[in-house]
Parts: structure tokens; sequence; C-alpha cells
């Protein structure tokens, strides 16, 4: 039933989705963690940090993805190579590999698009709920990490689980810098076993299930709601 | 230094009139598949509001899947699927194959996936008019298209003015996804500029300009049409 050139690429395959999943998790894990910092820029009371957050997302926001990718890559990928300190060092084999032009790419494209996501839902926390933190002692710092930014992340949680599905969609870009991605896999079936569009659908299928798993898995976290809140 | 930006100017060896024609290219494939977006979107709407249980649930699957799947990974599948039906169609009648890579070819593939996310905005749009606004069209005498043009299109308007300008930002961005395929825009442009001069952070730099500069104006033109769509509703929104 299976066509035989499944069964033969299946590990080709499994390895793209490897490293679509992989790219996904780094992407997500480390540009949450800069769109966090961008979002504080963003309403940072001082105007030099806060107008150039405001400057980087917009450029990140206002370019394609692509473009910004091959900009890393080929721009910073052949600048690099002119240097022998940079070739000869030990990060060259990682500045070699497309892999890590992507997933810092991806970072700062999740950094631009969430921190403006980020930003909306700290401004949307009341602001009693600020005070009454300060009032309980905390320090600025407490407040933030215990009352403001978990309670933004509640507020955001369908906007994130959007955001979490267009960066797997974004993940695909990979393939273009010759990682071999879950579409990167399915070009390197297609080219070899000369099959025009099945591997494309095989693929797209795969990316409609991990949608469908993304959304899931978000709908099951709004349920169950923060740690905080159910301590209450 | 600066004998590099003399490969950007608009002399005989300068790559400055290529690029700006790739950007036009890009703005025609981008308007293009806008309204055909725009298009779809309206009827796959309409579709899903009004049509009976089986087609509504078609029509959203095709949002489903067209969201759900990379655009570039749907860019290559329509192409290559796209192009191989019209051709097999094409020997069928009798004619030889056909070279679909070219604008057309993109405007419909972009539209597509344009479609799907419109037809969105616009359900969501129709849904937000108070129903009273149809019944007084109703009322008087009013039925079918000459409803939808006259009363359903101007009051869902601001509704969907915001989402849709975000779609066409996105359109954009996402024509550059074109490039992959052999249609001569900006990035494909600025991608053969890069290629022949060696010069990648210049030309890519250059042509990143170019898409930020378009984003820009488009932000202002669309902040402007918003303000004008939004002209008859109450100031208290």
């Amino acid at each position: 039933m299976i066509p035989a050139w499944i069964v033969e690429y299946a590990a080709l395959l499994g390895r793209g989705l490897q490293t679509s999943i992989t790219l996904l998790l780094f992407a997500s894990a480390f540009g949450f963690l800069l769109a966090v910092l961008v979002a504080l820029a963003r309403i940072s009371k001082n105007k030099v940090i806060a107008k150039a957050s405001l400057f980087y997302t917009s450029v990140f926001r206002g370019t394609p993805l692509l473009i910004q990718i091959y900009i890393f890559y080929y721009g910073l990928g052949s600048l690099f190579a002119q240097f022998p300190l940079i070739r000869g060092s030990f990060l060259w084999p990682y500045l070699r590999d497309g892999y890590w032009y992507i997933v810092f790419a991806l970072v700062l494209s999740v950094g631009a698009y969430v921190g403006e996501v980020i930003r909306g839902g700290l401004l949307a926390v009341p602001k009693g709920e600020m005070e009454a933190a300060s009032a309980f002692g905390m320090t600025p710092r407490q407040s933030l990490l215990r009352v403001r930014l978990p309670r933004a992340m509640r507020l955001l949680l369908p906007t994130l689980a959007g955001e979490t599905v267009m960066l797997l969609k974004s993940t695909a870009l990979a393939s273009t810098i010759a990682v071999i991605d879950l579409l990167g896999a399915a070009n390197v079936v297609r080219a070899q076993t000369l099959q025009v569009y099945q591997p494309l659908l095989l693929v797209a299928g795969v990316y409609v299930c991990l949608t469908f798993l993304i959304e899931a898995l978000f709908a099951f976290a709004e349920r169950r709601g923060t740690p905080l809140r159910r301590a209450v | 230094m600066p004998a590099m930006f003399e490969l950007i100017d608009f002399s005989e060896q300068g790559w400055g009139s290529a690029l700006l024609k790739g950007l036009w290219m890009t703005l025609q494939i981008s308007a293009g598949a806008f309204v055909v977006g725009l298009f779809i979107g309206l009827v796959v709407a309409c579709l899903k509001l009004n049509a009976p249980k089986p087609i509504a649930a078609l029509m959203r699957g095709y949002t489903t899947l067209f969201r759900a799947v990379p655009e570039l990974l749907l860019i290559l599948l329509l192409y290559y699927v796209g192009s191989m039906l019209l051709n097999s169609l094409m020997a069928r009648m009798g004619y030889g194959a056909m070279d679909v890579s070219g604008p057309l070819a993109a405007i419909l593939v972009l539209g597509l996936v344009q479609g799907a996310y419109a037809s969105e905005i616009f359900r969501a749009a129709i849904q937000a008019i108070p129903f009273g606004q149809i019944e007084a069209a109703r009322a008087f005498g009013q039925s079918g298209f000459g409803l939808f043009r006259r009363v359903t299109l101007p009051i869902m308007a601001p509704y969907a003015m915001a989402g849709m300008a975000n779609l066409w930002i996105n359109l954009i961005k996402d024509s550059a996804l074109i490039s992959v395929v052999g249609t001569n825009e900006l990035l494909y442009t600025a991608k053969q500029g890069a290629g022949s001069t060696r010069h990648y952070l210049l030309f890519y730099l250059t042509a990143a300009a170019m898409y930020y500069v378009v984003t820009l104006v488009s932000n202002y033109l669309s902040g402007r049409l918003e303000r004008r769509t939004r002209r008859w509703m109450p100031l208290a929104e």
C-alpha cells in the first residue's frame, strides 16, 4: 500500500522532520527570551532604548524573512570566510553550516514579531495588580517575573499559538540554504526519484499534522492555566 | 568602498535599473495577487456563511490547509502540480508543452494563499455587521448581489480594513518566495546581482531596504485609507 519511495527514504524524511522540530524548538525558546527583552525595551522609559527597539521590530517585520536569511547566510557567511582568523577558529564548522544561520535568523524574526505581541500583553495587565505586587514588597524585577509576565502570558496564549504556527511555517525556509529540513528532505527525494510533487504532498500533510499538534498543545495549556492560577 | 556602490548605480554596468525593474515586478505580482485574493476571499467568505453544509465545509478545509502549510511549500506544490496539469491538458488538446514560470503563475499561486487568509477576515467582518442593517435593506426591497454591493460591502469594509492592510504587507514579503521558482522579481534580481558580482551583502541589503520602503509607504497609505473607510463610524469606538 505504502509507495516504495516512502519506505526507501523514510530515514531521510525522519531526519528532516527532526531538523524542522529542533529548529522550531531552538527558535521559539531563544526567540521568546529575545521577545521579552524587546517588549521590555519597547515600553522602557529610556527614549533611546525604546526607539532602538521600535526600529528593530519595524525593520525585521518590514522585510521578507527569506532576504534576512540570505543576508546572514550569504552576506555574513561570505564575510566570515574572508578572515583566516575565523576560518581557523573552532567556531568555523558551525559558521559554515546553514543550520545555525537559520536558527539565528528565526530567533531575530521571532524576537521582532512576538516582541510586539508581548508588549501588547504587558500593557494589558491591569495597573492595580502591579501596584498590589509592589505593596507586597516585591522589587520591580520580582513583580515583573511573578505577576506581570505570567499574567501577560495567560492573556496571550491564543496569539502565541498562532505565532508558533507561523514559526513552524518559517522553518521551511531552511531548505533554501541547503539545510535538509522536512521540505529539504522532500526536495532531495524529488531530485532522486524524479517524482514531481508526491513528496511535497506528503510533507504538506506532515506540516498540517504538526500545526494541529501545536494548536492542541496550546489549547491544553490554556485549559490547564498557569501554575500560579492553580495554586489559588 | 565607494567603488563597490557603483555596482548598484544606474550606469551601464550598474544593477540599479535592474533592481528597480525587479521591484516593479514585485509590486505588479503583489497587486495582482491581492486582487485575486480579494475576489477568492469574498467568494469563499460568502460560501462559508451561506452555502449548503458540504460546500461550507469544503471552504473551511481550503482555509485550514492553506494556512497550515508553509507558503514556500505551497508555491512549489502549486507550481509543479499546476504546470503538470496544464501541460497534460495542453497535450490532450494537441498543443505542445507550455512554460508556466512567470508572473501570471506567481499571481495565481500567491492569490490562492492570500484568498485563504482574506476569507477569514471577510467572514469575521460580515459577521460583525449588525443584522438589523441587512433586515432594513431587505425591507427596502433589496436582495442578492445588489444588497451585497450596496449594504454588506460598505458596512463591512472598516472591519476588514486593518486585516487586509496586514495581508498586503504579508503578501509583499511572501512575494519574495516566488524567487525560488525563478520569476524575475526583486529578490531574484538581487540574487543574480549578488551571484555575478560576489557582493552578497551589498545586494541583499539594498533589496531589503527597497522592501522596507515599500512596507513603510504601505503602512502610511493604509493608515490613511483606514481613516477614510471609518469616517462614517461613530467616534466612540
